[in-house]
């Protein structure tokens, strides 16, 4: 008895291949068919490497480590709804609601994201690829709650087709494509990306606003601490998780399981986790130490930093996208140290982008390049010549 | 000199409109194309002036080509353009002051305009006056043509009006649609500049480069 999957597979195999009718969708049916079976192409020549680390199991295992942080999302976005809405609510009802929230955004993000990719691929006759199933959940991780469907659209549509596809494709975009769009969609519709926008549900009661720990500072001689603190972010809180802000970047146990999920796999490098944490504990702390204003975020100390934000989900999950980040490891612990330092400058520059972790991996996407080319030229030129 | 047929005219205009299209073909002038396309009445107003300048220049340049020391061409080029360019702000800050002012110094900055000395020297030098007059025409049209289209987008999307009349109705607002606030910044001039040659350059027939 053959698999009626299978069945069905090799039946339309010949109408979409060869000189089959429909030969211009045959990306949709290869991908729909590697969806469910493994990919039946041989290796014809040497090397052969018995491995099963395809991009399919790589992207997979990404959003595995996804998993934590999108169930603590979903959680806590029905958690802050009910705290706006001045009551405590069960375990269940916190976790239907976020789901009645954040499902629908990443369901729009997978729709019109990979409306894209199959518009792409049939255009340009290339196999869909599978970026977009870690992309399609990436985006909307990085966003409010409260954001408006259509702009989910807009947003993975930008990050999709500017940020990959004009580029040709997985593998050859130079920026994230899900940091893409956020930027896209910060810097076109700031209303509602900033400010009161972080708790679902339209009945704030008095007294709790839908601000981020980032936007606090302290008023009138009050020290930075002990203002976040005032504001009901105490730092355990803020490792936990159990604060507004984006579905996905509120916790920093859950990034740092998946980060620990990535880096023992080795999905992710962890030369730029831990480049990018130790530059951002660096310059924090440097700031720290340079004599200044009791009130702002540069004596907020290492541990806020860390917490606070989005930085541990950037550096994690955004930062090791293997396409944008650098390929030589000097290059790679340059890329992370580099993240971290931005980031520090740049909520402590520039009040006006207090989410700089976004435009840190965006601006060092750009560099990635230019480092992976001098490490190169720095080896070749310790290199012993060929006598 | 003698007058060219029809359709000699007009293929110097379909080059220079569209085929050789100044800012999506050439890549030229694109500096003045991020900074006045907030708002369709600047980016008129400074299509006009352009398509002025350098049909005028074109076309004086190429009369005087056959006395022009080819060492200080460009010196002498430039005079030219430069009076013209400022014949042309006096004459907007007299009868257009509020516009004039909106546009500030990039009515001035047409000296350095990449297409106007680009057809001076690529075009009026080699050819007679009425020739160059109408590759002036030509390739300032064509300049204003993407200038008023990247303007549209730009004031539709990032402001919701046209020409300042307000378009986008209140229901649409009421129902949730907000201004797209990276219209209104110089990036999204890039992207809509970006996005239009793409769009030129996949449109099937008269744009196909021949390879």
């Amino acid at each position: 008895m053959k698999n009626p999957l299978r069945k069905f597979f090799d039946d339309t195999r010949p109408l979409f291949t060869g000189d089959g009718k429909y030969k211009k969708y045959e990306p949709v049916w290869d991908a729909t068919k590697t969806f469910f079976f493994l990919p039946s192409a041989k290796t014809r020549v040497m090397p052969f490497v018995r491995d099963h680390l395809d991009l399919k199991r790589y992207m997979s295992i990404v959003i595995l480590a996804l998993l934590p942080v999108t169930f603590f999302g979903i959680y806590n976005t029905g958690y802050q709804a009910g705290i706006g809405a001045g009551e405590s609510w069960s375990v269940t009802r916190c976790f239907l609601l976020g789901a009645w929230y954040v499902l629908p955004m990443i369901i729009v993000s997978y729709v019109v994201g990979f409306a894209w990719e199959f518009l792409f691929a049939v255009m340009r006759g290339h196999k869909i690829s599978e970026g977009l199933l870690v992309t399609g959940l990436l985006f909307p991780l990085t966003l409010p709650p409260t954001i408006p469907l259509w702009q989910v659209a807009l947003g993975i549509s930008f990050g999709v087709v500017i940020g990959k596809e004009v580029f040709g494709g997985t593998g050859r975009n130079i920026l994230n494509p899900a940091l893409t769009g956020r930027a896209f969609l910060f810097f076109s519709y700031p209303v509602t990306m900033s400010g009161d926008v972080w708790v679902a549900g339209k009945h704030l009661v008095d007294g709790v606003t839908g601000a981020t720990a980032l936007s606090v500072t302290g008023a009138g001689g009050q020290s930075i601490t002990a203002a976040i603190r005032d504001a009901g972010f105490p730092l355990g809180q803020l490792f936990t998780g159990f604060v507004p802000g984006s579905v996905g970047e509120t916790s920093a146990l859950c990034c740092l399981i998946g980060a620990a999920i990535l880096m023992v796999t080795r999905i992710a490098n962890y030369r730029i986790i831990i480049g990018g944490i130790a530059g951002l504990v660096i310059t924090s702390i440097i700031v720290y130490l340079i004599p200044g204003g009791q009130d702002a975020w540069s004596n907020a100390g290492p541990f806020y930093h860390l917490c606070a934000g989005g930085f541990l989900f950037g550096i994690t999950f955004m930062a090791t996208d293997p396409v944008s980040a650098p390929g030589t490891n000097p290059g790679r612990w340059i890329f992370g140290a580099a993240i971290g330092f931005l980031t520090v400058i740049i909520r402590v520059g520039n009040p006006a982008f207090m989410e700089g972790v976004m435009l840190a991996i965006l601006f060092m996407n750009v560099f990635a390049p230019l480092l992976d080319h001098l490490v190169l030229k720095y080896k070749s030129s310790k290199r012993i010549p060929n006598v | 000199m003698k007058l060219k047929s029809r359709s000699e005219y007009y293929d110097i205009l379909i080059k220079g409109l569209w085929t050789q299209n100044p800012v999506a073909y050439q890549v030229l002038g694109i500096c003045s194309a991020l900074a006045v396309t907030v708002k369709m009445s600047t980016a008129i107003v400074m299509a006009l002036a352009l398509t002025v300048v350098t049909a005028c220049s074109s076309m004086i340049i190429s009369s005087m080509r056959k006395i022009i020391p080819s060492n200080i061409r460009i010196i002498v080029e430039l005079a030219i353009i430069s009076t013209l360019v400022i014949v042309t702000d006096q004459v907007l800050k007299a009868y257009f002051y509020d516009i004039s002012k909106q546009l500030s110094i990039f009515v001035g900055l047409i000296i350095t305009n990449c297409i106007v000395l680009g057809r001076a020297e690529a075009f009026a030098l080699a050819n007679d006056p009425i020739d160059s007059f109408v590759d002036g025409i030509a390739n300032g049209l064509g300049y204003g043509l993407i200038l008023v289209l990247v303007a549209f987008i730009r004031e539709l999307l990032g402001s919701g009006t046209f020409l300042g009349f307000q378009v986008v109705p209140q229901f649409a607002y009421d129902l949730g649609f907000q201004n797209m606030g990276l219209m209104v910044l110089a990036p999204g001039a890039f992207f809509v500049i970006g996005l239009l040659v793409w769009l030129k350059n996949s449109l099937p027939g008269i744009s196909s480069q021949k390879k």
